[in-house]
């Protein structure tokens, strides 16, 4: 069957990261290197830009990012330059729907006189102007267009700025690497760096080698992703790729909410608020952003290294492979005190992009169960589900703590909540935070974004053979397992 | 002696969490808590054998309820 793209940007990156893994497969990559853009780009006519010999120049980008990107820039993030050419330079300009009024509320509410009239027409200075946006508020005819570049909308700690051929820069103590603006450019100008043949390497070695098992442990983000297979035949699909098995991050994220319930109610008396640390773009905005409250942040792991740290107890030969919808998750893996509990990370698209370039066909691949979790594990995917889970373990527990959650959907709830924290009028006492809104379902490497996505993680969640934490966790020693960041 | 049995999501299904409950329950009543321990393991790879169970390094077997007390009269008291 056809996969079905939310856009271009997104099928265009597919490709590239599919040829790449093909090439890295057949053991030819160096060799194909050079005809990957031409089978992306054929020719003669470009897909989406001026010539196909420019088209060709960003796929050759495109390709460096898959294949890991430039190694002495530490961002996981990065601009393709000579893909990003496309915005305007100044936020606001005024438009063809400007009739020329008398009232002129433009300039009257212009700050700083930088709007100015001539044949019956207004316009910006640009020079003078501080994009503050009055003039687009106060004119009756939405002649004002605000045209902010999409990749600096997106970022919210105002990591990305113009650089001196206007080319989008990021900051790299500014950014938080929630990949938000990877998704939200329009062109595809700013992606993500792939690990995606460092793991086919290993993929490969593993054939030959008995002491080493690939272990892919995927995300419940899940639920909502391959929509022409099943979730039972994606995980068939991802064991002929050579996993040695597929494990569910929920199980980890259920070893997260028993020890999360822990760690609060020992620390909050004297802590007064406790955040959560699953989400690696929150906990990273924290440290960044509000470093007065990074004693704060729980000091339980993330399910990501609570899930590998299980399976490499359970079996020495395991190297585990993270396979998510999150960009900032690979940044979490290079963390100095977590690069041993992981070893790669993977997002959906590149799995898609794998198991496509391996010629696996979902549709007719067997149905292979995966099912470990606990519900409470599952709904670790949606906004809401962490603070849902530790909410349950208090209850069935009975832990005696007051349990005041704040659950924070995106970046900007969780700036609001952290404010308030910082001078101590946050009403509550637990912060779960999100830096993608709607939770990891949304994630910037999501391969779909829907509002329904959330109803597929409940009814995943349902489908749990185990009800509750306890029942998921009952046959691992879970106390030889040290959850603890630091 | 290690008595590893799959937990993978294959076994899983097929009652994975009770057969390890079950030998518990069986080296408990023979005894033998210093001798055997039993661990949950990843996929053992035969997921058509599930319940996979392995002895130490030996071969996979396949345990169920109804077979678990005479493999574990064969294999484990046997040996241990």
């Amino acid at each position: 069957m056809e996969r079905k793209f939310e856009s271009d940007v997104q099928l265009i990156k597919y490709e590239v990261l599919r040829e790449v893994a093909r090439g890295a497969m057949n053991g030819n990559l160096k060799e194909k290197i050079d005809e990957i853009p031409y089978i992306i780009d054929p020719g003669p006519e470009p897909r989406t830009r001026c010539c196909i010999y420019k088209e060709r120049e960003i796929t050759k980008e495109r390709i460096k990012l898959a294949m890991g990107g430039n190694k002495e820039n530490k961002n996981i993030v990065e601009v393709i330059d000579v893909a990003c050419d496309k915005c305007p330079i100044n936020r606001f300009f005024v438009t063809e729907a400007c009739r020329g009024c008398l009232a002129h509320r433009c300039s009257e509410a212009c700050p700083r006189g930088a709007i100015y009239h001539v044949s019956g027409r207004s316009y910006i200075d640009q020079n003078k102007c501080i994009e503050c946006g009055r003039c687009k508020e106060a004119c009756p005819y939405n002649a004002i267009a605000d045209v902010m570049r999409p990749c600096r909308r997106a970022c919210l700690p105002g990591a990305i700025s113009m650089d001196e051929n206007k080319k989008a820069t990021i900051n790299n103590d500014k950014c938080i690497q929630c990949g938000a603006c990877v998704i939200q450019c329009p062109f595809g100008a700013i992606m993500d760096k792939s690990f995606i043949v460092d793991v086919i390497n290993i993929l490969n070695e593993s054939k030959h080698n008995d002491e080493l098992h690939v272990y892919a442990a995927i995300a419940p983000a899940i639920a909502s992703q391959f929509t022409y297979a099943n979730i039972e035949q994606v995980v068939s699909g991802i064991k002929k790729l050579g996993f040695y098995d597929v494990v569910e991050v929920a199980l980890g994220a259920d070893m997260v909410s028993l020890h999360e319930a822990k760690e609060f109610s020992e620390t909050v008396g004297e802590k007064k608020v406790v955040t959560t640390s699953c989400c690696p773009a929150f906990v990273n905005y924290i440290r960044k952003y509000y470093p007065q409250l990074a004693n704060n942040i729980s000091n339980t792991v993330s399910p990501m290294i609570a899930i590998s740290r299980l399976i490499k107890h359970i079996d020495p030969y395991a190297k585990v492979v993270f396979i998510g919808p999150c960009i900032a998750k690979k940044a979490e893996a290079m963390e100095e005190e977590l690069k041993r509990d992981i070893d790669y990370v993977l997002t959906f698209e590149e799995i898609a992009a794998m198991i496509d370039a391996a010629g696996i066909d979902l549709e007719s691949c067997e149905e292979v169960p995966l099912n470990n979790a606990s519900y409470y594990g599952r709904i670790f995917a949606r906004s809401g589900g962490v603070t849902e889970s530790v909410a349950h373990i208090i209850e069935t527990k009975n832990i005696d703590i007051e349990f005041r959650p704040v659950y924070c959907d995106g970046l900007k709830e969780c700036d609001k909540a952290l404010k308030l924290a910082k001078v101590n009028r946050l009403e509550g006492n637990f912060i779960e935070g999100m830096a993608c809104q709607g939770g990891c379902i949304s994630g910037p490497a999501s391969l779909h974004h829907a509002p329904k996505d959330k109803t597929e993680v409940d009814k995943y969640g349902k489908l749990a053979l185990e009800e509750n934490v306890d029942s998921s966790l009952r046959v691992f020693k879970i106390e030889d397992i040290n959850l603890d960041r630091k | 002696m290690v008595i590893n049995v799959c937990v993978g999501s294959a076994c899983h299904l097929k009652g994975s969490y009770n057969i390890i409950s079950k030998f518990e329950d069986l080296i408990k009543e023979y005894g033998l808590d210093d001798k055997v321990v039993v661990k949950a393991a990843f996929c053992l790879g035969q997921c058509t054998k599930a319940v996979s169970v392995k002895i130490d390094d030996g071969p996979i077997s396949s345990v169920n309820e109804d077979n678990i007390i005479d493999f574990f009269k064969a294999n484990v008291l046997k040996e241990a």
